[in-house]
């Protein structure tokens, strides 16, 4: 979920109370389609703590990015489905579809935002 | 709106120190800064006495966190014998001691005090290595570290961004690792103080003593490329794009200009300073550019009544290789996308027309992130006083610049110096 500033129309992920551009408070709950494309990423070979935690590392790094959402907003999120030893494969402006994880935080489960590759056609 | 702005007296640099940066298991930031202390009054050129030191501010990111303790200007001032006068601490993550040194600017061209010291200290090597990234992870955006972000990998993220628009590669990313190194080996105060030469040379005598097969890179582009020699942190970042962990500080003194010759016959003057606020990853319309260090290097520029390229050299903060391109190019000394260019044709070398982070930039002096803004104006002052020795940059420059960001592009702070 995101915000939309009534005013101005500009989507926020995630939500804003406030709206930067405009300083409007008036907002409303804007969902997403889930859809968009890579505008840059990394694949992390030396982790969070947490991330160390889950067996990723060295031999097995995990792919970070930022999303442009085809609602004309950018989140990150975890990219997941893309060969992460092989850094040449990913490529920007691939398109993406959302993809939620489940982590445990240690002290219960949380949702990741997550994506992966859109399958062609 | 913007407007030029102004000081409503003028301020002059007249002293300036800083201690070894390296990694110190037996010295703590005490240690550091007295040694800092030292060489900034033994810098003023006819002489300090520190009873006329009115105020003290002192950039400190995360002592409380790497070490455990805050509250780090009033135990320096004690420290240096400076009690009972004022002593404020900033924070803004890597750029703390900018904006100390900007606090230091106010309070003099206010009226308020006529001399000042300005510090900038941090202690991070006692630590883990995952204790500093996690320390160093509090400056990120929450929402980005939720993802699993680092500080390698959000660098790493602005290369590919950088690289897809501009068509650039890791190669150009090695020239800004070459010439850094270049730089420092001539530096004695630096953390990694050697050519990449000296580098390899090291590690095939060491492969030989240990009886390992002698690797054999034939250049330092090849040991650059070779994933056991250089390997990968974020991708496209390796481990030789990204800057040490260290401890170090640096001192400086500011003073009102018209007491200037009171202490030296050659002060520098503040002639422009900048500051400003950016935004995380995901709200930044162009990741291929640092919003906060545009707007800063304009507002200081603007008050200097310079265009950028009147700057003859500049510290810029290359805390990852990446870091460095961007700068270059949001100061205006190149434009947009041509920043990698410029490095690959030599121009920001000692001897080219621009040259960056003689110092050996954060990623060869080292980066004791709250000493680190400061230490870029030591050699700012440094090479405009013609005492940068081997790495003096030549032709005896009159106005040098020092750019330093926070964060992941939070904070930006430009300063420009100037030899009148």
């Amino acid at each position: 979920m995101g915000s939309r500033c009534l005013p101005c129309q500009a989507v926020f992920v995630p939500p804003r109370a406030l709206c930067p551009r405009c300083d409007s408070s008036a907002m409303e709950w804007q969902r997403m389609d889930g859809r968009g494309k890579l505008v840059a990423f990394t694949c992390i070979a030396i982790g969070t703590p947490a991330m160390l935690k889950q067996g990723y590392g060295r031999e097995n790094p995990y792919c970070t990015g930022v999303v442009e959402l085809e609602e004309n907003a950018r989140v990150v999120a975890r990219i997941q489905g893309v060969d992460t030893r092989n850094p040449a494969t990913i490529s920007v402006g691939m398109p993406l579809q959302v993809d939620f994880l489940r982590e445990d935080s240690g002290s219960g489960s949380r949702t990741v935002l997550a994506f992966k590759p859109l399958p062609a056609g | 709106m913007r407007k030029k702005r102004n000081l409503s007296r003028g301020v002059a640099l007249v002293g300036a120190g800083m201690s070894q940066f390296g990694m110190f298991r037996d010295r703590d930031s005490k240690d550091l800064f007295l040694e800092a202390f030292r060489a900034m009054i033994a810098s003023v050129d006819k002489g300090l006495d520190p009873a006329d030191i009115d105020a003290f501010y002192l950039g400190n990111y995360s002592n409380d966190f790497f070490v455990r303790q805050s509250h780090w200007g009033a135990i320096l001032s004690d420290a240096l014998g400076l009690v009972p006068r004022p002593a404020t601490r900033t924070e803004g993550a890597c750029a703390s001691s900018a904006l100390a040194f900007r606090e230091g600017v106010f309070a003099i061209a206010s009226g308020f005090y006529d001399a000042v010291l300005v510090g900038g200290v941090e202690d991070m090597s006692k630590g883990a290595t995952e204790v500093v990234a996690e320390g160093l992870g509090m400056a990120a955006i929450p929402y980005e570290r939720d993802v699993g972000f680092t500080f390698p990998g959000v660098f790493g993220t602005i290369a590919t961004a950088y690289f897809d628009k501009f068509g650039a590669s890791r190669e150009h990313l090695m020239n800004v690792t070459i010439k850094s190194h270049d730089n420092a080996a001539r530096n004695p105060k630096a953390q990694l103080s050697a050519t990449l030469e000296d580098v390899m040379a090291a590690k095939k005598k060491r492969a030989e003593s240990k009886g390992r097969t002698v690797p054999n890179w034939p250049d330092p582009k090849a040991f650059l490329r070779d994933p056991r020699a250089n390997p990968v942190v974020a991708w496209p970042i390796h481990l030789f794009d990204c800057c040490p962990i260290s401890d170090g500080a640096c001192c400086l003194l500011l003073v009102g200009e018209e007491l200037a010759r009171n202490f030296t016959d050659d002060p520098l003057y503040v002639a422009g300073i900048g500051q400003a606020s950016g935004r995380g990853l995901h709200a930044s319309e162009d990741l291929t550019t640092f919003e906060a260090t545009r707007y800063a290097a304009r507002e200081a520029f603007d008050m200097a009544g310079i265009a950028a390229d009147e700057v003859q050299f500049a510290e810029v903060h290359d805390c990852f290789s990446i870091a460095e391109l961007l700068h270059i190019e949001d100061l205006g000394f190149f434009p947009a996308g041509h920043g990698y260019k410029a490095v690959e044709e030599g121009q920001t070398r000692l001897d080219g027309s621009k040259p960056i982070n003689t110092s050996g930039g954060l990623k060869c002096k080292g980066h004791p992130v709250g000493a680190t803004g400061a230490a870029q104006i030591f050699e700012v002052w440094t090479q405009l006083r013609g005492q940068a020795g081997e790495r003096q940059v030549p032709g005896h420059p009159r106005l040098g610049a020092a750019q330093n960001l926070g964060g992941t592009g939070g904070t930006s702070t430009v300063t420009v110096l100037e030899r009148r």
